[in-house]
Parts: C-alpha cells; structure tokens; sequence
C-alpha cells in the first residue's frame, strides 16, 4: 500500500477557520479525480471550520502582513489563504 | 460607464449581424470539423487565406482593418463604435489583436494531451497604471455552456495582480462563463481577471479579440457634453430603503469572491476610478474617501 496527498486550498471571507469560502483549488495526487480551473461554480465546503470537520488537516495559513505605507488601499491577491491536506491509502 | 466601473466588463448580446457573422467565418476558412486534422494546420491555414491584416502595434483602430472587411464592419457598427469612444476615445490605437480557437476533446485525444481549461490571470503584465486599455471580444459563432467559453469574475479588474500568478485560483465564487448566441460583443477592463473553458462540444469555439489603448485622458469620453454630476451624500447604515436606487448603487456593489475587509478597498478603487472617469476629483460615493481625507494634521 503506498500513500498519496490530496491537496485543499481554500481562500476564506475573513481569517478564521469560520470564515466563509470564497476561492478553493483541489489537487488530487492519488490521480482519481483531475481538477482544474473553472470547474465547479459551488465551494467544496461553506467553511473552512467544515473542512475540518470532514477529516482535512491544515497544514498552512496565510500571515497577517500590514499593508505597505502609501500603498494602503492598493488591492491584489486574495488574502486569506489555508492550505489542507488529506493523506489516502492505496495502490495506485 | 457606472456598470463598467463596478464590473469591468459590458456585454452586447448578437450585436453583429448574420451576414457578417457568416462573412467573417467565411473569411478565416471555417471549415467542416471533420476536414481538419491538427491545431496548427487550422491556424497556418487561417493566417494564410483570412483577410485579417497583420497590424503594427499602435496602428490607430481607424486605419487598421481593410474597408468592407468583415471586421472593419464590426468596428463601424454604431454601438460597437460608441462603447469604444466612451471608454478609450475615437483616437485608440490597437495594441494587438488574436483568433483565440478552442478545440474541442477530439483534438486532445489525437494529440495525446491533457486537456485542461486555461487558468485564470490577468492579460500582459502587471499594470499599476490608472489609464486603463480595453480588449474587444467578438463571438462569430454561437458559444453553448460545454463549449466553455471564456471565464470571468466580474469586479476583479482594478486589483492589481501580476499576471499569471492567480492561477491557483482554480475556482472563484460568483465565477461566470460567457454563453451567447453569434455577433455577441463583450467589453473588458484590461485588468479583468479571466481564463478559457474547456470546450467538451464537438464543435470548434471562435473568440477573436482586440486589445485598444487610448490616446487621451479616460474623462468624460463617454459624455462629451460634460453633463454628469456626483449624487449628494446620503444616509449611512441608517438608510431609507424606499428611496430609488441611483448609480451609486452600481457603484457599490459588492462581488461575492470579495473578502469582508478588503471589500471595501474594493469600493474605495472604484470611487477613486469614477473619479477619473468623471474628472470630478473630489466626488465620493458613501463617504469612504472623504471619512479617511479628513486628515487635521
Ligand atoms: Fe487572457
């Protein structure tokens, strides 16, 4: 049996887990499922407090970064971004 | 211009004529799918019989398309030419200009490849610039929703992103898909974040594009007798919900994708936007620039 990491992202209203999803990606490793941009117009989970509910594990959360001195109101990536994983078994 | 400002984009549903539709599919050898064997052959083919010039970067749009041509009539057709005067001017100049083809999986298979949807982005490079160009889309053909047509998320365009590095983005809620019958026009913001679907049709999707720079300031294009006014303030939180909605409620709109705290950033960049659309440098919409300009010190 060998394992194999599918990936979660998602970018959430506010940063808390409880926050509501307003961006995901999915990134399926053990190859059943090929995800791509544009693909489903619902989020996998209304929020990222759900995703843990499901069994993913978080394994990266975006900083609070202050924004730049004069550059205050300048918007550009979303900002709240958490990274999950869920680890799979099996012989792929 | 208020809906442009909020959204980014304006669409013009079968603007463009049958005759010219076919005309156009005529002119760049729109053949049978089942005369066509790979990717490259339909494009060397397009490019070698197509009446579509090859044009210099900063040709002016006025002198760029042969007259009667096909395209030259798309151009010329009146809302066409006014939505291009109101937002960069009857002196634009045409940055470039391409006939996007989407495939359909038949070509995938053949080749071998994967076939993936394009990932979202923004066109160029980044751009911080307040001067804005627009790409024209022109849609000869009808677009159904499995010919995944060109994807957009209204009220990205004024976020100032490099490129191709929102493409982990892979979904973005209140995404959209362009789905429309032939001749239909759309106008983005050169800064609207977007990607091609996946066309899982049997047919081959046509977008052909063009790229507009303006020559001139952005202000008051759209309204050459310098009519426009800002609405007074109004009431805050505490409002009247009988009173008629105004422009000022295009201009507030919020976008479901946007995050709590930067939403209202994201108005704030549409207020300092209308204000460079309407040369009224001081006018504010809800009191989000004049609350934080009232600086004493
Ligand atoms: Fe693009």
């Amino acid at each position: 049996m060998a394992k194999r990491q599918k990936v979660l992202v998602l970018y959430l209203k506010f940063p808390s887990l409880e926050a509501e999803v307003i961006s995901w990606a999915t990134f399926d490793g053990t190859g059943k499922k090929l995800h791509m941009t544009g693909d489903t117009d619902t989020p996998p989970y209304p929020t990222g407090l759900d995703a843990l509910l499901d069994g993913w594990r978080l394994f990266q959360a975006s900083q609070a970064i202050p924004e730049h001195p004069g550059e205050e109101f300048r918007t550009s990536y979303l900002k709240h971004e958490f990274f999950f994983e869920k680890l799979e078994e099996g012989d792929f | 211009m208020a809906e442009f400002a909020s959204s980014g984009c304006l669409f013009f549903d079968e603007l463009i004529d049958e005759q010219t539709n076919k005309e156009f599919l005529d002119d760049i050898g729109h053949t049978n799918i089942d005369e066509v064997d790979s990717v490259q052959d339909f494009y060397k083919n397009i490019k070698a019989t197509s009446s579509i010039p090859r044009i210099p970067a900063g040709t002016p749009l006025k002198e760029a398309f042969p007259k009667n041509s096909p395209l030259d009539k798309i151009f010329k057709n009146e809302v066409v030419e006014g939505a291009i005067t109101s937002l960069v001017g009857s002196k634009t100049i045409v940055d470039h200009q391409f006939l996007h083809i989407t495939f359909p999986t038949k070509y995938f298979n053949q080749a071998n490849q994967r076939q993936m949807s394009q990932a979202n982005h923004q066109d160029s490079t980044i751009d911080p610039r307040s001067t804005f160009d627009v790409q024209l889309f022109y849609f000869p053909t009808e677009v159904t929703k499995e010919m995944g047509g060109t994807r957009y998320h209204p009220g990205t365009h004024l976020r100032i992103v490099n490129e191709n590095a929102i493409a982990k983005y892979q979904n973005i809620l209140g995404q959209k898909s362009i789905v429309c019958k032939p001749g239909t026009i759309g106008i983005f913001h050169s800064g609207l974040w977007h990607g091609a679907g996946v066309n899982f049709s049997e047919n081959i999707r046509y977008m052909f594009k063009v790229r507009l720079q303006p020559t001139e300031k952005q202000e008051l294009l759209w309204d050459p007798e310098k009519k426009y006014q800002p609405l007074p303030n109004r009431a805050l939180f505490w409002t009247d919900e009988t009173k008629d909605q105004t422009i000022n409620d295009i201009l507030m709109r919020s976008y479901p994708w946007q995050e709590a705290d930067t939403n209202r950033l994201d108005k704030i960049n549409v207020v300092k936007f209308w204000r460079l659309l309407t040369g009224h440098k001081k006018m504010d919409v809800d009191y989000w620039l004049t609350r934080i300009e009232n600086e004493l010190y």
